[in-house]
């Protein structure tokens, strides 16, 4: 599989997920856009010693794993992008800073290897707030909740444009790459020779077609609006849902869980 | 280049968010303007085509490797920089929510590094001014544009490549997420995104040369008056001199780079006690969670508690991560993991 094959893969894996029928999938698209960005706000707001305060706030997105039936095993998958370079900035922390914070069984551990346990840490909570946000609720929802917060239209209306022909384009290079390393075995890449060619012929098409697609979306009616997914209307229990996890996230901020947790054992 | 949420502080973050969101809505004022509704279908299949675009591999002659192409300058030498701004914004979007390339909170930043500096920097301060300049006027009309677009190429990809790393650096430090100094950490990036810079450029060249041979209206600020004129220029030969000024540029650069080893490895070895002082500076006052409930309840637990009399040296420690600290790290993992067989028991239930 190519890497091309595999986005495509990828994107149609998200839409499975989205569309399926848990509670949180239920909820509305605001309320979870919200909480998402609080979420992750909150992650982002912990100083970089405090990782046994952070570590609370992972009981949340399990909850949302568990809840959701969304499957794990893809999300680690996503965390191939983001971890490299979080680590290749956090990997020199134990370099410079070399004062023990706290010693573990009479093993010191220095505040370099704390911030970049907790610099790790904040990447995954992060990437697994905004990829359980995507994996419950369908692009079109989401695009109808971002006109609710007043984003323009035209570029909302572009993301899902654009998110559709993602699709198509990506699925048509894939053939025109399998399609040349066919005729080219053993060579890695484009050859230099046709590096202008290759995509500037399925761009030239692509241009052209454009016209053709704005002539059929003016046939179906399109007058500079967007008809999105109907929207369904978000009911109390959304509102408290929101204002519950919001809650809960400043409460874990303020009030470290895992010391107090741990101060019922040990004295 | 995609920075993750992790590596920004709130601030920062919002602050980023502020610029981007003040050049989208400058670009989407200016889109209105033109009032030209048939252009969004055309940002949207360029948007998508250069989205998949950058995934194909490219081989750079005489070396193993390959490189990409660069979406920011090709989009505003094909659409303008408003909307190519706006495809790249959308394009980072999708990147960010659907592959988790990036965050949603970093978004502000990666939309500032990379459509900001590819798109309006790329368009206004390099590929126009070079376009519509008298350069390569010996090389005769056709020969000339042709020059004129590869080297706009590449200084724009060059340039706003180096300008996004450098914000990169700028927005990490600012956030204080690492102890790298930012001299070290501008030397560690900067290099890097100068090769890559050069074969992104190379290659956008040779897509834009391409168009420009077939459909030159397409491109923006190219002169398409004199088109009978034949040019006597080759990419292929430019390419070549290009490579060898490359491979001097760098072979020169890198003899500098170990003439004086400032930089990273200066910083690494020579300069550990500054570091120490700044980490010591830092932290004596923000921290240390005081908790009136375990105070209260300190009677039960001197009775109740594991390890009455244990004490660790360092157990007050400004990061909270004393003793109790881990042991309520290990129990917070320990009920994540009894959620996560909670919900596999549920879940078999209602199959079931």
């Amino acid at each position: 599989m190519n890497k091309m094959e595999k986005a495509l893969h990828e994107l149609s894996e998200m839409d499975e997920l989205a569309a399926g029928a848990s509670p949180i999938h239920r909820l509305c698209a605001p309320g979870k856009l919200l909480t998402t960005i609080a979420y992750i706000a909150v992650v982002l707001s912990f100083h970089k010693y405090e990782l046994s305060g952070m570590l609370a706030l992972l009981l949340y997105p399990v909850l949302l794993f568990q809840i959701s039936g969304v499957s794990v095993g893809s999300f680690f998958y996503k965390l191939r992008i983001v971890l490299p370079l979080v680590m290749a900035v956090g990997l020199f922390n134990p370099f410079f800073d070399r004062q023990i914070l706290v010693t573990v069984g009479g093993v010191g551990v220095s505040g370099g290897v704390i911030s970049m346990l907790t610099l790790m840490l904040k990447g995954v909570l992060c990437l697994m707030a905004s990829y359980l946000l995507m994996a419950t609720t369908p692009i079109d929802v989401l695009c109808a909740a971002l006109r609710k917060f007043h984003i323009p239209g035209t570029l909302v209306t572009l993301l899902l444009l654009t998110y559709r022909y993602i699709g198509v384009m990506t699925e048509e290079l894939a053939t025109m790459t399998e399609a040349y390393h066919l005729r080219a075995p053993g060579q890695k890449g484009i050859h230099v020779s046709a590096w202008g060619s290759f995509l500037g012929q399925l761009l030239l098409r692509s241009m052209d077609r454009a016209e053709e697609l704005y002539n059929s979306m003016l046939l179906r009616g399109y007058h500079q609006h967007f008809h999105y997914a109907p929207v369904k209307p978000c009911t109390w229990k959304d509102g408290a849902v929101t204002l519950c996890s919001i809650a809960l996230f400043l409460l874990l901020r303020f009030c470290n869980v895992a010391e107090l947790l741990g101060g019922l054992f040990v004295r | 280049m995609h920075m993750a949420d992790a590596l920004l502080a709130p601030a920062v973050a919002a602050t980023m968010y502020v610029a981007s969101g003040t050049a989208t809505g400058i670009s989407l004022h200016k889109l209105k303007k033109e009032d030209d509704p048939a252009k969004l279908p055309t940002m949207a299949v360029t948007a998508a085509l250069v989205f998949a675009g950058q995934m194909i591999n490219y081989t750079i002659p005489g070396t193993g490797s390959s490189g990409h192409m660069c979406g920011g300058m090709l989009l505003s030498a094909l659409l303008g920089p408003q909307a190519g701004f706006l495809s790249m914004v959308v394009i980072l979007t999708i990147q960010c929510l659907l592959f988790g390339d990036g965050g949603l909170m970093a978004l502000g930043a990666n939309i500032w590094n990379m459509a900001f500096y590819g798109c309006f920097v790329g368009y206004y301060l390099i590929w126009r001014p070079i376009m519509k300049s008298g350069l390569f006027k010996g090389m005769g009309p056709k020969g000339g544009q042709r020059a004129k677009i590869l080297l706009a190429s590449v200084l724009g990809c060059v340039i706003t490549l180096q300008l996004g790393a450098f914000s990169v650096v700028l927005e990490t430090s600012l956030s204080g997420i690492t102890e790298l100094p930012f001299g070290a950490f501008v030397a560690l990036m900067q290099p890097i995104h100068l090769a890559i810079g050069l074969i992104e450029g190379l290659v956008t060249a040779a897509v834009l040369l391409f168009v420009f041979e077939s459909r030159p209206e397409l491109l923006k600020d190219a002169d398409t008056s004199d088109e009978k004129v034949k040019g006597k220029f080759s990419l292929k030969a430019t390419i070549a001199i290009l490579a060898v000024i490359v491979l001097l540029v760098g072979g020169g650069l890198s003899l500098l780079a170990s003439g004086n080893p400032d930089g990273l490895e200066w910083a690494l070895f020579g300069n550990a006690e500054e570091g120490y002082a700044e980490n010591m500076g830092l932290d004596e006052e923000d921290f240390g969670v005081k908790s009136g409930a375990a105070d209260t309840a300190g009677a039960i637990q001197e009775k109740t508690a594991l390890l009455p009399d244990y004490a660790f040296p360092e157990s007050e420690s400004p990061a909270g991560t004393s003793f109790s600290g881990v042991v309520g790290s290990a129990l917070v993992a320990g009920v994540a993991l009894l959620i996560c067989v909670a919900g596999g028991f549920f879940r078999k239930k209602k199959k079931a």
